[in-house]
């Protein structure tokens, strides 16, 4: 079961390494995690994408996040609506002008931006659902290179009035 | 405002937090912290031969007082070397507060002489940890770590304070904060009133409850809450090891410890209840034994102030997040205002069972013509001590017969390492708490493995006259890991005999303790008579006892909690 937890923790040195420690110390599993300072530069702001294979796992994981003393709120995502996003660069290899042309569609039709391009390469830009940017990446790899990938890991908020404040 | 270095606001914080003893070592890291203790008259230092033992010492004072206990050692391996005794501290929920000096804050990273880091190699057996890179932020930081120790689930916390955030050439305005909030920290109290409702009635209607009492009893005061809720409704009670003393154990509804080395009375309740009420016990795989096979009738009613202890190992149908003393008292509260109570006859039915299986005496053993029993020694103590002393223990078989035989009648009277056993543990423990209470008998059970884990105390005994009596359950090998071996391993005792233990006697007279060889049973109790009226030495009584002694009840592996080996020929299932 995927799952997306969101985390409000004070913005101090060595919240990062409890939370990151707690997850390796207790093996639970983490697939992405993000972290950034909010508008209230004492506060961070994490977003963390777990697989857990029952709710007690995910649960007792909530819990243990909520003990850390630096730990303010914590909330899971998926339970109820909610947008989630990732960042993806992809750098693509680009040696004619007809994989140029396909490569442009697929990214158009993805809605991704080319935000660099060189003689042999484009650097694509794409926003969205994990699901979304997989699916690029299995759409591109049929006909072109990969080169390298970057993604930021998932970044994700509540719909509605549902916020996660101090 | 007054102006102090660094290492004088240590001092000063500690001495404003009401601190009075301190466990420590020095080092280079923190000679501005010692030279500010030097200077102090407030703060008694205890200089220790190891740290490990230090943190042990600071772990039973507070066990045995309630108060946090305060350690102080220098950088690398003086940090390092307080470790085991932060996770012994730390699975047992104790309160501590450990001052470690650093390397100077423009050395850190750089491999300095002395320097690891702490917070890290820390962090996953602290509650919670901080690192002071200015002089300001201390008393803020010795404020705010006892207060995090000290308060919901207790725990150790690790300060680091590098070399020149102490430096005496620099003095900043000093002020000790008096309170201290921190927004991202509110441990729950009291209980949610509809779960409290819902846990009477529950109570209210059982037929076979079991009152399950660990050590989360003791560290919230809640001694005086479990007997009257025990007594009210009649109820059976059983202590886990960590929980011995919080209910009485000559009572006449204390049916025993639970789990692996659990009485037969104790376990079986457990494994035929209806209704488990634990109250500040966590399930642990010590007791429950298979989880799947875990008390198969039983609806499971929780409380605990740590939510991460609720339905961790086993779901708990009514879970109530609070200390235990107030959540208990809520309880009582709520049964005083609707003066109802439980059915007589459905509970006196179940105390009808109960008294079967408790007439099976299952502690009972056989005494021999050759050799000391282990259970004689615990009882001669007990009959000596009159059940009075505060008895610290190290791990291994003494442990247990100590916890078995010796009906411990008070909370933070019985002082051992439950959640992670670590040996060595016993002595330093012994020391702290008779630091704490200097007119109380204190003694250490202990074995002869464990017993060497810290044995260098004894010279720390000996600077600061710490008249402990060490009691030696001597069977000349890892007693219970050779019980393991005979059991499991087709009776292949994999280094688990003691080759050459040495004259522990002629040992402690070495230390200018005093040293008592016991090999007949006659003179056992004249041995520990005289141990307990010499007040002001360290007597040290080395037991032979039956090196083929095993511990018994003992729990069948991946069984539930009524199967159980009963002596070296009776099992419950077989
Ligand atoms: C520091 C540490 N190392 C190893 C163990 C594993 N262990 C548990 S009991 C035991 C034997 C203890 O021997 P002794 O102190 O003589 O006690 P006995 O069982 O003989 O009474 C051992 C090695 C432990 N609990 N702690
Ligand atoms: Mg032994």
């Amino acid at each position: 079961m995927r799952s997306i937890i969101s985390v409000l923790l004070e913005n101090e040195s060595g919240a990062l390494a409890r939370v990151v420690g707690l997850f390796a110390q207790r093996a639970y599993n983490i697939e992405s995690l993000t972290v950034s300072p909010t508008n209230d530069l004492t506060l961070s702001r994490m977003t963390i994408t777990t697989e857990v294979d029952c709710r007690a796992t995910l649960e007792q994981m909530m819990k243990q996040l909520h003990k850390l003393v630096d730990v303010l709120r914590v909330s899971e995502l998926t339970e109820g609506s909610h947008v989630e996003r990732e960042l993806m660069l992809v750098k693509i290899r680009t040696p004619n002008a007809e994989l140029r042309q396909e490569v442009k569609r697929t990214a158009d039709i993805y809605r991704g931006q080319i935000v660099d391009i060189t003689p042999n390469l484009y650097t694509i830009q794409l926003t969205g659902a994990c699901s979304k940017l997989d699916a690029f990446l299995a759409t591109i790899e049929d006909t072109s290179e990969i080169v390298e990938v970057v993604r930021s890991g998932v970044c994700g908020i509540a719909r509605g009035e549902k916020a996660l404040r101090s | 405002m007054e102006m102090l270095s660094g290492a004088e606001m240590v001092v000063r914080s500690l001495q404003d937090e009401g601190i009075e003893h301190i466990f420590g070592y020095p080092g280079g890291s923190v000679l501005d912290i010692y030279d500010a203790i030097f200077q102090s008259d407030k703060i008694e230092h205890y200089l220790v031969r190891h740290e490990q033992a230090a943190v042990h010492m600071a772990d039973a004072y507070s066990r045995a007082t309630g108060k946090v206990g305060t350690v102080l050692v220098t950088a690398g391996p003086g940090a390092t070397n307080c470790i085991t005794g932060i996770a012994t501290a730390y699975m047992d929920s104790i309160p501590l507060v450990v001052l470690s000096g650093q390397v100077p804050t423009n050395w850190i990273g750089d491999d300095a002489f002395q320097e690891t880091d702490m917070i890290g190699v820390s962090r996953p057996v602290v509650k919670h940890s901080f690192s002071c890179r200015t002089a300001e932020e201390i008393p803020i930081a010795i404020k705010k770590a006892f207060y995090i120790a000290s308060t919901g689930r207790p725990g150790p916390v690790v300060i680091d304070l590098p070399k020149d955030v102490q430096s005496p050439l620099n003095k900043f305005p000093y002020e000790y904060p008096e309170s201290v909030s921190l927004r991202s920290y509110h441990p729950t109290l009291s209980g949610h009133k509809g779960q409290i409702k819902r846990a009477v009635a529950a109570l209210l209607s059982a037929k076979k409850p079991v009152l399950y009492v660990g050590g989360g009893s003791i560290i919230a005061n809640a001694s005086k809450q479990v007997l009257a809720l025990a007594e009210k409704l009649n109820l059976p009670v059983t202590n886990t090891l960590m929980g011995l003393g919080a209910f009485p154990g000559q009572h006449k509804q204390f049916i025993g410890m639970l789990g692996m080395h659990g009485t037969y009375e104790a376990n079986l309740s457990m494994h035929n209840a209806d209704l488990i009420f634990s109250a500040g016990a966590r399930f642990d795989d010590r007791v429950t034994n298979n989880v799947d096979k875990f008390c198969p009738n039983a609806k499971i009613m929780q409380i605990d102030i740590d939510p991460t202890s609720i339905s961790k190992n086993i779901h708990a149908d009514l879970p109530i997040v609070g200390s235990i003393e107030v959540v208990l008292q809520q309880m009582l509260d709520l049964l005083e205002e609707t003066q109802a109570t439980n059915d007589s006859e459905s509970i006196n039915a179940w105390w009808d069972q109960i008294n079967e299986w408790r007439a099976k005496d299952c502690l009972a053993y056989q005494t021999s013509e050759t050799h000391i029993k282990p259970q004689q020694v615990i009882q001669a103590l007990y009959k000596v001590t009159k059940g009075d002393a505060i008895v610290t223990s190290d791990v291994g078989q003494h442990q247990m017969v100590a916890a078995q035989y010796y009906p411990f009648k008070e909370p933070r009277q019985w002082i051992n390492s439950g959640g992670a056993g670590t040996m060595g543990f016993g002595l330093p423990a012994a020391m702290g708490c008779k630091i704490a209470f200097p007119d109380r008998p204190v003694v250490c059970v202990t074995g002869d493995g464990s017993i060497q884990m810290n044995i260098q105390e004894l010279s720390t005994c000996m600077q600061y006259n710490i008249p402990v009596v060490i009691l030696l359950l001597n069977n000349r090998s890892l007693g219970m890991v050779k019980q393991w071996q005979k059991m499991f391993y087709g009776g292949r005792q994999s280094h688990s005999y003691m080759d050459s233990v040495p004259d522990f006697v002629k040992l402690s007279e070495a230390y200018n303790h005093i040293g008592i060889k016991v090999d007949k049973i006659e003179e056992l109790e004249p041995a520990l008579e005289r141990a307990f009226e010499l007040k002001d030495r360290v007597v040290f009584i080395d037991v032979a006892i039956d090196p083929e002694e095993h511990v018994y009840p003992m729990q069948v592996k991946f069984g539930s909690m009524e199967d159980m080996y009963l002596s070296k020929t009776e099992r419950t299932d077989a």
